[in-house]
């Protein structure tokens, strides 16, 4: 166990790394002042020079990237004051940290995917299993058709209908609204479950196929008609023997789906107006402030490895077959 | 063309070869009793009522993609127009910019509305965005298809370190979190071309697009095609080529690339309707196409905007959108099934 998480720990730190220093070299090699950006109106050169040494930027690229990846192990100093540990440098805009950005928006964005997920997670293996369950008949049907059918529609449009419907039409909600959860659980939900329901039904589509035709597939393992054989009740060979089995490959689909997940959380975010990592990627990509750009890539990625790694150890606990030494 | 399935026998062989032929090769069999297994699988899309009436859905949107000028032309109006501003229709806004008339001012005139703030025509947007975003589409699609492949078949084939470190770049590619790097290096590409100062004419906007989502999207269909080329490497048919002395270059093209057509056919179905989505989403963020390319991305985040006072306008885009991404979904899943009625639903 504490192998496998060192393993996995240590291929993640060098995934990261990969992708900070592709995202740094690329970024340099675009013929711009990033000095003279952040600069603004009224610039004089001799300005510019101070801020490129405040920035660093008068450094070779390979000293800068050193300086930048060891920042983000163990902090560093800057003209506006230390950045402790994990430091992804300062934005040439406003002057920030960019961890300190990141940790304003991330909460909406990891509420968001979060809640989606089990949203989705829920309705979707349970429709799948009642689809199962009446395999062939109307109610199979009618869950896979519109199963195809929702997932189909697009957040961005589904989400002005859905807010048009029950707040511009009928006023039965508010608009959605990001609330700390820490400080109001209840105003947390309430706040975020249109955009929830919407990307929830979105994917809810792909995992009632999945756990469906999984399920199908389990019902027709011999172990199960060996249970059904010797006259145990369908439903607990339902339940006890099928979903288990099921569980693998559909724990498999979210593993792969994750990165689809943080981009689904990023479209929400613009169609319902709220201020996440997808909205700070945007505004740093229009300044091109490559810091506060790449930290977003990088905890982006962070963020997708970390849930891989939770989603292999859950692996384990389904399947005892599956070792993780 | 040596192939496994006409060696042996036709018809059982099929289920488990998944195999294409062209239709020459359908006519040299002629005669005997066995179908080629391009014939056994046009003759199963052909029972498929869904699948047919969805290929004719998705050929009739490249019909009217192409046409686009044409109907407009016919239609009398153009995409880029401001129609608020011409002496000929004074009133197709009213006094808060928004269309003048009910539905979005839908009238025989307009048949689709007008935009609102600029009064621009919907129907024409709607051809003209379809055109854009289906060519996108089909670029993106067919890059990342021939980029899966070629490294899929490499890793396959040659196995070994060759194969380890294409496995290893494919995963770290699969590690970036795409739609943030999509926005994020768009202006990037776009200032590696063009001087930030001036302005990006259009062409670039859109090559600069293709880039970014070609880079993310072919791992897919190279694992895909990697784990079906070492299942065949080993296969007797490619053993006796190789025994009979074809060269490496004949055995990729004429034994294994064959038989892999069918899981490639299938997964480009896939990744063309994604294709549509991703280029939709970036120029709904902002960072796609601009003013005035007309594109369905661009009229999510116009209906977006002003969806509280003119809801009508979002559902031309949106209800296109749909019906296409239904139609190329079901198309695909029969396509599959025509080929490979082994995975019934």
């Amino acid at each position: 166990m504490l192998q496998f998480l060192i393993r996995r720990l240590t291929g993640a730190v060098m995934i990261m790394f990969l992708i900070g220093a592709f995202t740094f070299f690329l970024f340099y090699t675009v013929p711009q002042d990033f000095a003279a950006l952040s600069c603004g109106k009224n610039c004089t050169p001799e300005n510019i020079a101070v801020i490129r040494e405040n920035l660093g930027l008068d450094k070779p690229i390979t000293t800068q990237f050193w300086e930048f990846m060891v920042g983000i192990v163990a902090g560093r100093d800057f003209a506006a004051g230390s950045c402790p540990a994990p430091c992804l440098g300062q934005s040439f805009a406003s002057g920030e940290f960019v961890w300190d950005s990141i940790m304003d928006r991330f909460p909406l964005t990891l509420s968001l995917t979060i809640g989606g997920l089990v949203i989705f997670l829920f309705l979707g293996l349970a429709s799948g299993l009642l689809a199962a369950w009446k395999r062939g008949t109307a109610v199979d049907k009618t869950v896979s058709g519109a199963s195809m059918v929702l997932s189909s529609f697009q957040i961005y449009f589904l989400g002005p209908i859905v807010l048009g419907l029950l707040v511009y039409q009928t006023g039965w909600m508010e608009n959605p609204k990001y609330h700390e959860f820490t400080e109001d659980p209840l105003a947390w939900a309430v706040g975020l479950l249109i955009p929830w329901a919407v990307m929830a039904t979105i994917f809810v589509a792909q995992y009632t196929r999945m756990s469906r035709s999984t399920m199908i597939e389990q019902l027709q393992e011999e172990h199960v008609r060996t249970a059904r054989a010797k006259g145990m009740g369908r439903k607990y060979v339902f339940f006890r023997y099928a979903w288990r089995g099921s569980l693998t490959p559909i724990v498999t689909i979210i593993g792969m789906d994750l990165s689809s997940l943080l981009a689904g959380g990023v479209v929400t975010e613009f169609t319902f107006d709220l201020a996440g990592i997808g909205r700070l990627a945007v505004e740093s990509s229009v300044t091109k402030d490559l810091p506060l750009t790449m930290g977003v890539m990088m905890f982006g990625a962070f963020f997708i490895l970390i849930l891989n790694i939770i989603v292999d150890l859950c692996y384990a606990y389904i399947d005892p077959r599956v070792r993780l030494a | 063309m040596t192939s496994p399935v006409e060696a042996e026998d036709a018809q059982a062989s099929t289920a488990l070869d998944e195999e294409t032929e062209s239709k020459a090769d359908g006519k040299e069999t002629k005669g005997h009793t066995g179908r080629s297994p391009g014939q056994l699988m046009w003759a199963r899309f052909k029972r498929d009522r869904t699948g047919v009436v969805c290929a004719w859905v998705v050929i009739a949107y490249f019909a009217i993609a192409l046409l686009a000028p044409v109907i407009s032309w016919l239609y009398g109006k153009d995409p880029y127009t401001l129609y608020a501003l011409e002496p000929d229709y004074p009133f197709l806004l009213d006094d808060f910019e928004m269309p003048a008339g009910d539905l979005g001012g839908m009238s025989g005139e307009f048949w689709f509305g007008v935009e609102p703030v600029i009064g621009r025509d919907v129907f024409t947007m709607l051809l003209y965005g379809m055109r854009t975003s289906l060519f996108m589409a089909f670029i993106i699609t067919f890059l990342s298809v021939a980029t899966g492949v070629l490294i899929g078949m490499v890793s396959g084939f040659f196995g070994g370190k060759v194969d380890y470190w294409l496995g290893r770049t494919t995963d770290f590619f699969l590690a970036f979190p795409s739609q943030l790097f999509f926005i994020a290096f768009m202006p990037i590409v776009i200032a590696l071309f063009v001087d930030p100062a001036d302005e990006t004419p259009t062409y670039l906007r859109a090559v600069a697009m293709v880039l970014v989502t070609w880079f993310l999207g072919w791992m897919g269909m190279a694992r895909l095609v990697r784990s079906s080329v070492l299942s065949l490497r080993e296969r007797e048919f490619v053993e006796a080529a190789k025994v009979s002395g074809a060269s490496r270059w004949r055995i990729v093209r004429k034994e294994i690339l064959p038989n892999i057509v069918t899981p490639i056919l299938v997964q480009g179905t896939y990744m063309l309707p994604s294709a549509i989505l991703s280029i939709a989403f970036l120029s709904f963020v902002g960072v796609g196409f601009v003013e005035p390319t007309p594109d369905w991305g661009r009229m999510f985040a116009i209906g977006a905007q002003n969806y509280e006072q003119n809801p009508t306008y979002m559902f031309f885009p949106g209800i296109a959108l749909f019906v296409f991404v239904l139609a190329f979904n079901l198309l695909g899943d029969s396509v599959r099934d025509a080929f490979d009625p082994k995975t019934g639903r």
